[in-house]
C-alpha cells in the first residue's frame, strides 16, 4: 500500500495518471435525461474516448448514446477500469461494496462532485483501488488538458512548455506538462464546511 | 515542483496563458474572430447544450479573452472569471443573475461616481433598488437588510477618497443575511488586496484602470470566488433553478462552484451582449504582466506625494490610507499593508477656485476622467464624476467642493512634487 492518499486535495498527477491509464468506466446513477450533469459527464467522456458503460437498474432495456444501459456492476459481466459512482454520499458505501465483489477488481473507484464517504474510500484503498472523492471526471478532464480554460476557468495549472498539437477535432492533449497554478482555497474550504454540516 | 503553489507575479505572467500548441506562439494570440467553426453539427449541439467546452461566437466566449479571465481568477483566488466591455458592464451582468424586478441590494455609499448614478437612475428601471449603508458604519448594512435583499456592494479601495473598507465586517453582515458579498476591487488591485481572503464572494473590476495600467483598454470583469451556495431556498432562480434558456439545465448542479461565472457568461453575456474585444484583453494581459511592479510603483510614488501634500501650507487636509494620521491607517495595515492604493483626495484652503486654478497649472498631472494609469491624473470630482450628485450627496461620497482627487502614476517622484510645487505655489 502506497502512502495514504490526502483526499482533500489530490495532486495533479494522481488525477491525470488515472485519467490517462483507465479505458473502460462504468457510470453508476448515468441519467439518460439530457440535461443532467450525469448525462453531460457520459457524453463528454465517451467523446474523450472512453468505453462507456451506463448502469442504472431504471432504464434497463434503454440504451444511453447508443450504450445499453446494465442494471448493476455486476451484469456488466467484463472487466471495467473505473467506476464513476453519480450518487448522494448516503448511497455510496453499497455501491463500492458491489464494486469489491468484481473479479478483476476495478482500479479506481471515482465519486462524483458532492459525493464522499470515507469508509467506503478505505475500504476500497485496502484492496489497492485508487480513490477519487468530490471531483468530476469531466472537469477534471478539461482542467487538465486546459480546455475548461476556455470559459475562463481556473485551471489551477501553468505552463511554459508546448502541448501535443491538438487531434481529434476539439480535443486538447491530457498530456500537457503543467506545474501547480493559482488556487481557490477560499472556494475548497466553503465546500468543506458545507460536507462537514451535512 | 507539482504541489508548490506559485507566489503572484508568477501567475501575474504565466497564468492562463501557455505557448500555443499548433503555432508555438509564445504571446498570446489575438483572436481576432467573431466566431468558431464546430467539428459536425453533434460538437455544434453539444457547445450550444454547454455540454462540451469550446468556442462558438465571440460574444460568448473567446480564446484570447479566456487567457485574461483565468489570470484574473487566479490572481483573486477564484474559481473562474468571465472579460467584458467594461467595469460598469460586470456590474450588470452580475446583478442580473442575483436580482429580480422588486428586488433590493445594499451599495455602501462611498463609491466611483459612476457606480452611484448607473446604481440609483439606470438600475431603478430594471426594478432593482439600491439601498445606501455606510462603510464606516458596519450596524447600517445590518439595518438595511430586508427579506427583498439579495446582494451586498462595496469596493475594496473606495472611489474618490482611496478609503478602506472592513471587507471582513461587512462579509459577516452578507453571511449573515445570506447574501452575496460583491467586492469593486478595481482600485486596490489583486496586488494590494485579496477580497476572496476576507469573505468577498464575488469579485469585479474595472480592467480599465490599475489592471490594464496603461489608459489604452476599456475592460471589466466578474470573477467567482466559488463560495456561496446558491441552491438554498430559490432565492436564486437564475443559478438554482431550470433554465428555460438551455432546456431546463439547473446551473448550480451542473457547473458546481464555477456556476455562477457560467451564469453571467451563458444568461448574462450571452443575452445582454456586452462583449470584450479581444484586442483589448490582448492590450490588458499585457499589462497585467507587469501589474506587481507598477502596483508597487504606484503605491510609493503617491506615500510621498500624500506626505509632500500633508506638509504644504495651501493644502487643507490629505486623505490618504496610507498616511499615519488618516482615519483609515488601520484598515489600510490590515487590508492593504504592501500599499494604500495610489488614488485620493486632498482639499484646498482656497476653495473650489483654487482646485480649479491647481488643475489648471499642473504640467505632468493629466486633467481627466480616470485611474490607473501609468500617467499620475487629476480631477476635480464636484465639477466632473460626481457632478450629477446633489452637494449633500457630493460631500457624503467624499467629493465635496474644495476636493481635488489624483491619481499617481509611475514617473519619478521628485518631477511630481516639483510639479505640485509649482501649481500649487504660484
Amino acid at each position: 500500500m502506497k502512502d495514504h492518499m490526502n483526499h482533500d486535495a489530490y495532486p495533479d498527477n494522481y488525477i491525470r495518471g488515472i485519467l490517462n491509464s483507465v479505458k473502460s468506466i462504468a457510470m453508476v446513477g448515468a441519467s439518460p435525461v439530457n440535461v443532467r450533469p450525469s448525462y453531460f459527464a457520459f457524453k463528454y467522456l465517451m467523446q474523450r474516448g472512453y468505453d462507456m458503460i451506463p448502469v442504472n437498474p431504471g432504464h434497463v432495456g434503454k440504451e444511453l448514446l447508443g450504450k445499453p444501459f446494465v442494471a448493476s456492476l455486476s451484469d456488466i459481466g467484463r472487466p471495467v477500469d473505473m467506476i464513476d459512482i453519480f450518487r448522494n454520499s448516503s448511497h455510496i458505501m453499497p455501491v463500492v461494496e458491489e464494486a469489491l465483489t468484481l473479479d478483476p477488481l476495478p482500479k479506481v473507484i471515482w465519486m462524483q462532485l458532492g459525493a464522499r464517504d470515507d469508509k467506503a474510500a478505505a475500504k476500497a484503498e485496502s484492496v489497492g483501488i485508487k480513490v477519487v472523492m468530490n471531483r468530476c471526471p469531466k472537469i477534471e478532464y478539461g482542467r487538465l488538458s486546459s480546455e475548461i480554460s476556455w470559459m475562463g476557468v481556473n485551471s489551477r495549472t501553468l505552463s511554459a512548455k508546448r502541448a501535443p498539437a491538438p487531434t481529434q477535432g476539439m480535443r486538447l492533449s491530457l498530456n500537457r506538462m503543467s506545474v501547480g497554478g493559482g488556487d481557490t482555497a477560499a472556494s475548497d474550504r466553503a465546500a468543506k464546511n458545507k460536507s462537514e454540516q451535512s | 515542483m507539482s504541489d508548490r503553489l506559485p507566489g503572484f507575479s508568477t501567475l501575474a505572467v504565466h497564468a492562463g496563458a501557455q505557448p500555443d500548441p499548433t503555432t508555438g506562439a509564445r504571446a498570446t494570440p489575438i483572436y481576432q474572430t467573431t466566431s468558431f467553426v464546430f467539428n459536425d453539427a453533434d460538437h455544434a449541439a453539444s457547445l450550444f447544450g454547454l455540454q462540451a467546452f469550446g468556442n462558438i461566437y465571440t460574444r460568448i466566449g473567446n480564446p484570447t479573452n479566456a487567457v485574461l479571465e483565468e489570470r484574473v481568477a487566479a490572481l483573486e483566488g477564484g474559481t473562474a472569471a468571465l472579460a467584458v466591455a467594461s467595469g460598469h458592464a460586470a456590474q450588470v451582468v452580475v446583478l442580473q443573475q442575483l436580482l429580480q424586478p422588486g428586488d433590493e441590494f445594499i451599495a455602501a455609499r462611498k463609491l466611483y461616481g459612476g457606480s452611484i448614478n448607473q446604481f440609483t437612475h439606470a438600475f431603478k428601471s430594471f426594478g432593482w433598488n439600491v439601498v445606501w449603508a455606510d462603510p464606516d458604519d458596519i450596524a447600517s448594512f445590518e439595518r438595511a437588510v430586508t427579506p427583498r435583499t439579495k446582494a451586498i456592494f462595496i469596493e475594496s479601495i473606495a472611489n474618490p477618497a482611496g478609503s478602506i473598507t472592513d471587507i471582513e465586517a461587512i462579509s459577516t453582515v452578507a453571511r449573515k443575511a445570506g447574501v452575496p458579498l460583491i467586492v469593486d476591487n478595481t482600485l486596490a488591485s489583486p496586488y494590494l488586496i485579496r477580497p476572496i481572503d476576507h469573505g468577498a464572494d464575488i469579485v469585479v473590476h474595472s480592467l480599465t484602470k490599475f489592471l490594464g495600467g496603461h489608459g489604452n483598454s476599456l475592460g471589466g470583469i466578474i470573477v467567482d470566488a466559488g463560495t456561496f451556495d446558491w441552491s438554498t431556498g430559490g432565492k436564486y432562480p437564475m443559478l438554482s433553478e431550470p433554465r428555460p434558456e438551455y432546456h431546463g439545465i439547473r446551473l448550480q448542479e451542473t457547473f458546481g462552484n464555477f456556476a455562477f461565472a457560467i451564469a453571467c457568461r451563458v444568461l448574462g453575456l450571452r443575452d445582454l451582449g456586452p462583449a470584450l474585444s479581444p484586442f483589448n484583453a490582448f492590450m490588458i494581459l499585457t499589462g497585467i504582466e507587469t501589474l506587481p511592479l507598477r502596483m508597487q510603483k504606484h503605491c510609493d510614488n503617491a506615500k510621498a506625494v500624500a506626505e509632500y501634500l500633508a506638509g504644504h501650507p495651501a493644502v487643507a487636509s490629505v486623505s490618504y490610507a496610507g498616511l499615519p494620521s488618516d482615519k483609515y491607517n488601520q484598515l489600510a495595515r490590515k487590508y492593504a499593508p504592501k500599499g494604500a492604493g495610489a488614488v485620493f483626495t486632498f482639499s484646498l484652503k482656497g476653495g473650489y477656485d483654487a482646485g480649479v486654478s491647481l488643475v489648471s497649472k499642473l504640467q505632468l498631472f493629466s486633467h481627466l476622467a480616470n485611474v490607473g494609469d501609468t500617467r499620475s491624473l487629476v480631477i476635480h470630482p464636484a465639477s466632473t464624476t460626481h457632478s450629477q450628485l446633489d452637494d449633500a450627496a457630493k460631500i457624503k461620497s467624499g467629493a465635496g467642493p474644495d476636493v481635488v482627487r489624483i491619481s499617481v502614476g509611475i514617473e519619478d517622484k521628485e518631477d511630481l512634487i516639483a510639479d505640485l510645487e509649482q501649481a500649487l505655489g504660484a
